[in-house]
């Protein structure tokens, strides 16, 4: 099979060898679980519980009405302890339900039956998925039913899974495609289902062979799904480098996948799908790849959504601390967030830990640009990150405007590249809080008029 | 902002930072160093063929431009980013664009002006618009033009009293219509500036750059293949009154200028289309320069020329934005 790509972009050192070789585990349940009332792109949701009530595993805690949100739900059985804020992994803090566990533990797979998928409406589908606080569970974290109820007038023809895993040393995807490639390929026909598209792609890089064999055989001979072969490049699973490699489409500036007949989702969301219709199981655990330099065992943890950082790096030997300053990522190196406490939870878009040591830790000092072009020749949207650095730092919005600033999607390429170490990407996101800012004064003050 | 990790009680400190968090191992220090190490098949041939006095005038450039460098970031009050390998390059290339038998005091003097002038002035590495060595050939032309022009013959400067003065072979060509076998073009032995002469030593260099990943293969490729072309067209009209193409590339500038000049992060451009343009009109104009201009030699002012263009040519050279004109569907 012919291997596709996209333009430009990067090759870093993937260190996937750290995890990819071993089954998930199953964590120890968890004592206590802080559970944030944000976990998803949209609306923050309501508490439906109070302190002192008693919850059951998988019970809704949380919910509200705005349509861009995903309801949340317990991910252990016990006695709701404190509602308060809490560090969130996101960066900042926010409203959090904690539970206390009675360590009980129930049994979603008894009395499970596989359910034939042209027995469900679209609407069904749709009505389970967003039931079941479904978010799209590659780090971004937008509810799922939002992508699947695209607007009058739009035809999706083709559902995109995304199995790259492009971002270094995360490997919980990787694993999920080839342990449990039935429930993959059942979720994406539900996905297909749900918008009615015709056809549905698997979006694999080419260095997860053993993922590629294990999806191939649980397609089968059937033709409405296909395995598309891609470079192993950053960032091939960003949304539009990957629908352009895939299918050839290109999504127009300013502009959604939906706009050019696609959606695109995780492998990650379509088995979270398999158990939602399947098992009745709400989403209230994942699989994490905790991994990195300076955890003592890395591996791949089905985690329940709460678990802290402290307690799942706990279970992978804990922190190398002889390799001195580490830095702890939610996500990979190079989009997750970085974090200043272990105390925070586990939530539905945690898709890694990585835990970097003081040798990769990048310099804060950075050098002038001495123009080497690395960064134009690698940003896959065809920007000028160098000049785009230089405006964001000094605030000119309109510079940042009239260069596209706003069609960068952070993927972090062009700070990767540069030799001169400058933060590129950190002055571009400044630059982008700042040309908003300006538009929101700006809309301020119309309203007024 | 920094936090105590909370699972165990060392010292083990979280550190804080924005997205990406780990980088590449390239740095500029790294770049730099590996040309440097690129240029020394060069430095060994222009020993081999012109003796010791070219071990000499290396030294004196690299130490005069590290020397420079060192005094105006002191001055300046800027860190001092002398071991960076920028200075020595500047001095390394401008000394191997030297006659074998210039003046110590004028390679000083060449040296000062390519760094002090050609970089410190306008602010620095990264902020030059000119390659500050070529600057500095350009200034010891104006200032030393009949030492700049007094050739000697390879192997002959060691007995400095008989030392015999000769033309190069783009003089030859140029002025007698004699052309020098490209054998003896190749691997250097012909009267020249100390580096250029050995196409062999520098191409060793060069390909090692590009096996690094250092250079951008557009940039030497398309300026040697413009010159080729170019030339190529007037030699098919007339092979009697002009040379081949391989004479073209094989003697004076043209290929120390194509790997270590046109490839200069700092003076080039940083778009395709920018890098393209650059070439091609640099490679024409040497051609130009060569065959009607009042010089033997264009390289050097057709690479500084194209200097110049550089701001503009990054401006209004933009990639096409991803997604820019696609259209949507219903
Ligand atoms: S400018 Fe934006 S899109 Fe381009 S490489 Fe940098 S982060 Fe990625
Ligand atoms: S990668 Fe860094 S040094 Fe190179 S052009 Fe971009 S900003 Fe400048």
């Amino acid at each position: 099979m012919a291997i596709k790509t996209f333009d430009r972009g990067i090759h870093p050192s993937y260190h996937k060898e750290l995890t990819s070789g071993g089954r998930i585990e199953r964590a120890a349940l968890p004592k206590l679980v802080i559970i944030p009332l944000q976990q998803h792109a949209g609306a923050p949701c309501e508490l439906l519980v109070k302190k002192g009530d008693l919850v059951q595993e998988g019970q809704k805690i949380a919910d509200v009405k705005a349509f861009v949100s995903a309801p949340i739900h317990a991910s252990i059985s016990g006695k709701v302890k404190d509602i308060d804020l809490a560090d969130h992994p996101g960066g900042s803090r926010a409203m959090a339900i904690t539970i206390e566990g009675d360590g009980l533990m129930r049994d979603w797979v008894a009395g499970a039956v596989q359910t034939d998928i042209s027995a469900i409406s679209a609407d069904a589908l749709r009505d389970i998925i967003r039931e079941a606080g479904i978010v799209g569970m590659g780090g971004a974290a937008f509810p799922t039913s939002v992508k699947l109820s695209p607007p009058k007038g739009k035809t999706i023809d083709t559902v995109i899974l995304n199995g790259c895993e492009c971002e270094p040393f995360l490997t919980a995807d990787h694993r999920i495609m080839v342990e449990e490639a039935g429930a993959v390929i059942w979720g994406l026909r539900a996905l297909m289902k749900a918008v009615g598209a015709g056809a549905g792609l698997i979006g694999i890089e080419e260095n997860k062979p053993d993922a590629i064999d294990a999806l191939d055989k649980a397609v089968g001979s059937s033709n409405d799904i296909r395995l598309v072969i891609l470079e192993t490049k950053y960032p091939q699973g960003a949304e539009k480098m990957l629908i352009a490699a895939a299918m050839g489409r290109k999504v127009p500036t300013g502009k959604l996948p939906l706009d050019v007949g696609v959606v695109v989702n995780n492998v990650g969301t379509a088995v979270a799908i398999y158990e939602a219709v399947n098992l009745k199981k709400p989403l209230i655990e994942r699989v994490v790849t905790i991994s990195g330099n300076g955890v003592t065992a890395p591996k791949n943890l089905r985690v329940r959504v709460g678990t802290t950082f402290e307690e799942v790096i706990g279970q992978c030997g804990g922190l190398k601390t002889s390799e001195g300053d580490m830095e702890v990522l939610n996500g990979g190196p190079m989009m997750g967030i970085t974090q200043s406490t272990l105390t925070v939870p586990v939530i539905k878009g945690t898709s890694g830990i990585t835990v970097l040591t003081a040798r990769q830790i990048k310099p804060v000092a950075y050098d002038p640009c001495i123009k080497c072009s690395s960064c134009v020749e690698v940003c896959p949207m065809g920007l000028m990150p160098y000049r785009l650095g230089d405006y964001g730092r000094a605030h000119r919005t309109d510079d940042l405007k009239a260069w596209d600033a706003l069609a960068c999607i952070e993927c972090g390429c062009c700070s990767y590249v540069c030799p001169a170490k400058r933060p590129l990407l950190h002055w571009i996101r400044v630059g982008k809080l700042k040309i908003r800012e300006e538009a929101a004064k700006a809309a301020a003050k119309a309203a007024k008029a | 902002m920094e936090d105590k990790a909370t699972t165990q009680g060392s010292a083990t400190k979280l550190v804080v930072s924005s997205s990406p968090h780990f980088l590449t191992d390239d740095s500029i220090p790294k770049i730099m160093h590996t040309v440097v190490m690129a240029l020394i098949p060069a430095v060994v041939a222009s020993v081999y063929f012109f003796g010791f006095r070219a071990l000499l005038l290396v030294a004196v450039c690299i130490g005069t431009s590290l020397v420079t460098e060192y005094a105006f970031q002191k001055y300046r009050n800027k860190p001092i980013k002398i071991y960076d390998g920028s200075a020595i390059i500047t001095g390394l290339l401008l000394a191997l664009t030297l006659p074998a038998n210039f003046s110590i005091f004028g390679a000083i003097l060449g040296s000062f002006f390519a760094v002090g002038v050609g970089k410190q002035l306008f602010g620095g590495l990264g902020f030059n618009i000119f390659n500050p060595a070529l600057l500095g050939r350009a200034f010891l032309m104006a200032t030393y033009p009949v030492f700049m022009t007094t050739w000697v013959s390879p192997r002959t400067v060691e007995a400095a009293v008989d030392a015999v003065s000769t033309a190069t072979p783009l003089a030859m060509m140029k002025f007698e219509h004699k052309i020098a076998p490209l054998y003896d073009l190749f691997i250097g032995n012909t009267a020249g500036s100390l580096g250029e002469t050995s196409v062999i030593a520098i191409l060793i260099g060069g390909l090692y750059l590009r096996y690094k990943g250092y250079i951008n293969w557009k940039l030497p490729l398309g300026y040697l293949g413009t010159i080729a072309v170019f030339s190529g067209i007037f030699w098919l009209m007339d092979p009697a009154k002009y040379p081949s193409p391989l004479f073209h590339l094989f003697a004076g500038g043209a290929m120390l200028g194509a790997w270590f000049m046109v490839t200069d992060m700092v003076t080039s451009p940083v778009t395709p289309i920018g890098q393209w343009i650059f070439v091609i009109v640099a490679g024409i104009l040497a051609v130009v320069i060569r065959l009607w201009g009042g010089l033997p030699e264009g390289v050097m002012y057709s690479i500084l020329f194209m200097n110049a263009f550089v701001p503009l040519l990054n401006k209004h050279t933009r990639p096409r934005v991803f997604g820019a004109g696609a259209s949507a569907r219903g």
